[in-house]
């Protein structure tokens, strides 16, 4: 590559800047926000208990491969599962959509702004003077994205049965089940809809339904979906926030609809 | 009639061996714009100051400078747009070597576009020389040639504004460029090697400064920089890539007219 002399201006310390607006805003709220999700999602990971309410269950839950809820796939916790680790349907799973969203490219580039300050901001200092991006260990991990993407696809489609499941209701007295719909219905299908969004509009997804070839037009239903992929892909941050704040939203929904401090509204 | 309002200036003044802010004062009349301010002050009170620029109009890319700490074209920036209560800093850009004032050096960058591979075209489709194209397939890159090589997404690159990879790094212009032609349905050279060996894609961590700052709107992350890195994880770290690769290359060798995908 080609060398380049020093800039006159100097290396400026951690927080400089000559800019005079509120830099320290947006990232600020990220940190927030998803400072906020990560400690509201992590405990009610671990509390494993009123997560379902009838038909409804919690998005942090789902699927339950073992657990003690009527939702679980494979039975109860497992007589193997060790006495000394704790044990949470929600433990089993939250991996792969912990792992979609922090390998994205758009929470990437915001947390590594709001956590790491790697800048903190445009033009503003930065505390270190080292630098690898993500071209060496541990960084370079964030190409497994697309591998995350293809679990966070069946996620959906799990996410969406779920929805299905909340459409039918058990008679308490006769255990009969019939149509209906209720506030616990609407929160989980549009939980749906969001993440539904969010990963329709995934990067990776771009590029590997068509955004590889250079011939879009060779293949009508490649130039098809990208075009989709990239209507989606425009607002990509605002899918991911949106998404991550009604998940956690469902979550509670259900949480506190369990537990009786709310009751779930029957609409029909 | 009442007083024109004034405004005060605090412009670097200085070269590589080093300088200092100074302030200046001009007066503030409806759509003027920095450049405007500049001008005066260079005319009326500065005669020496450097300051390069050339259309006026937000095409040439030659006004770039950090005015308030964020890198913008002088020409483009309303002082309407500034708090004028406080003084506007004008300086030069920070990930170049200074000459004078708020002129810097940026002949670096024409030295890195010489090092990646030129557009290479596949055989003309016609008799006559020509190709045939869709619409579809070059409207992708014509977001692309929209560039007019300002700068300001390199200086506001923390990879070479604050780290100095410049022997790295070729920065979202350069990588905007390859893009261009990486994409072209034309196109049949291959740039992913170098994309991450010698111009260092895996340094951009995906601030999004660069298409914050582009006067010309070009989404530099979303449409050139993650779909090149996407084409890196294809050629070097997804094992599903690798096979999808080897069986293409298979069939291609197969079918003796295979074409660019």
């Amino acid at each position: 590559m080609i060398h380049a002399e020093t800039t006159t201006l100097p290396q400026r310390s951690f927080g400089a800047t000559m800019r005079t607006d509120g830099w320290w805003t947006q990232p600020l709220l990220v940190f927030l926000g998803l400072g906020t999700f990560i400690v509201y999602s992590t405990w009610a990971a671990f509390q494993g208990a009123h997560y379902f309410l009838g038909n409804y269950i919690s998005p942090f839950y789902s699927p339950e491969f073992f657990g003690p809820s009527p939702h679980n796939w494979f039975g109860p916790k497992p007589a193997w599962w060790p006495a000394w680790l704790l044990f949470s349907p929600a433990l089993l799973i939250l991996w792969a959509p912990g792992g979609f969203r922090l390998t994205c490219y758009y929470y990437r580039g915001a947390y590594y702004k709001a956590f790491w300050a790697d800048p903190p901001a445009c033009t503003v200092g930065e505390p270190r003077k080292t630098y690898l991006g993500e071209r060496s260990f541990p960084l370079i991990m964030q190409n497994v994205h697309r591998y995350f993407l293809y679990v966070a696809l069946i996620f959906i489609a799990i996410l969406a049965t779920d929805v299905w499941k909340a459409l039918w209701f058990a008679d308490p007295v006769s255990g009969k089940t019939s149509f209906g719909i209720g506030v616990g219905t609407i929160v989980l299908a549009i939980n749906v809809v969001l993440l539904g969004g969010y990963t329709f509009g995934c990067h990776s997804l771009r590029h590997l339904i068509g955004g590889f070839r250079d011939q879009l037009s060779k293949s009508t239903s490649c130039y098809r979906a990208y075009a989709c992929v990239s209507c989606f892909n425009r607002r990509h941050m605002l899918w991911a926030w949106m998404s991550l704040f009604w998940v956690g939203f469902s979550d509670l929904y259900i949480r506190l609809c369990a537990t009786g401090i709310w009751h779930d509204l029957r609409i029909i | 009639m009442s007083p024109q309002k004034q405004a005060t200036f605090r412009i670097w003044r200085g070269d590589r061996l080093g300088g200092e802010f100074r302030d200046y004062t001009a007066g503030v009349s409806e759509g003027m714009v920095v450049l405007d301010a500049v001008n005066h002050i260079q005319a009326t009170q500065a005669n020496d100051l450097a300051c390069r620029w050339n259309c006026k109009a937000g095409k040439c890319g030659s006004c770039s400078a950090e005015i308030n700490g964020l890198p913008k074209l002088m020409c483009m920036t309303r002082l309407s747009d500034l708090p004028l209560d406080q003084p506007v800093t004008v300086q030069p850009m920070k990930a170049f070597p200074a000459i004078k004032d708020l002129i810097t050096d940026v002949s670096w960058n024409f030295r890195v576009k010489k090092n990646i591979k030129p557009f290479k075209p596949r055989s003309p489709d016609a008799p006559d020389g020509t190709w045939r194209m869709a619409q579809a397939d070059i409207d992708r890159v014509q977001e692309f040639r929209k560039c007019i090589e300002c700068f300001l997404c390199q200086d506001v690159c923390h990879v070479l504004r604050d780290h100095q990879k410049h022997e790295q790094f070729t920065g979202p212009r350069y990588l905007i460029y390859v893009a261009a032609l990486e994409m072209h349905p034309l196109d049949t050279e291959d740039r992913i090697d170098e994309l991450r060996n010698t111009q260092g894609i895996g340094y951009c961590n995906i601030t999004k400064c660069c298409t914050k700052v582009c006067p010309e709107s070009i989404q530099i992350t979303d449409n050139a920089i993650i779909p090149l890195k996407e084409r890196v994880v294809d050629r070097f770290y997804d094992p599903f890539g690798w096979i999808w690769r080897w069986m293409k290359k298979k069939s291609d060798r197969q079918s003796p007219n295979a074409v660019k995908r």
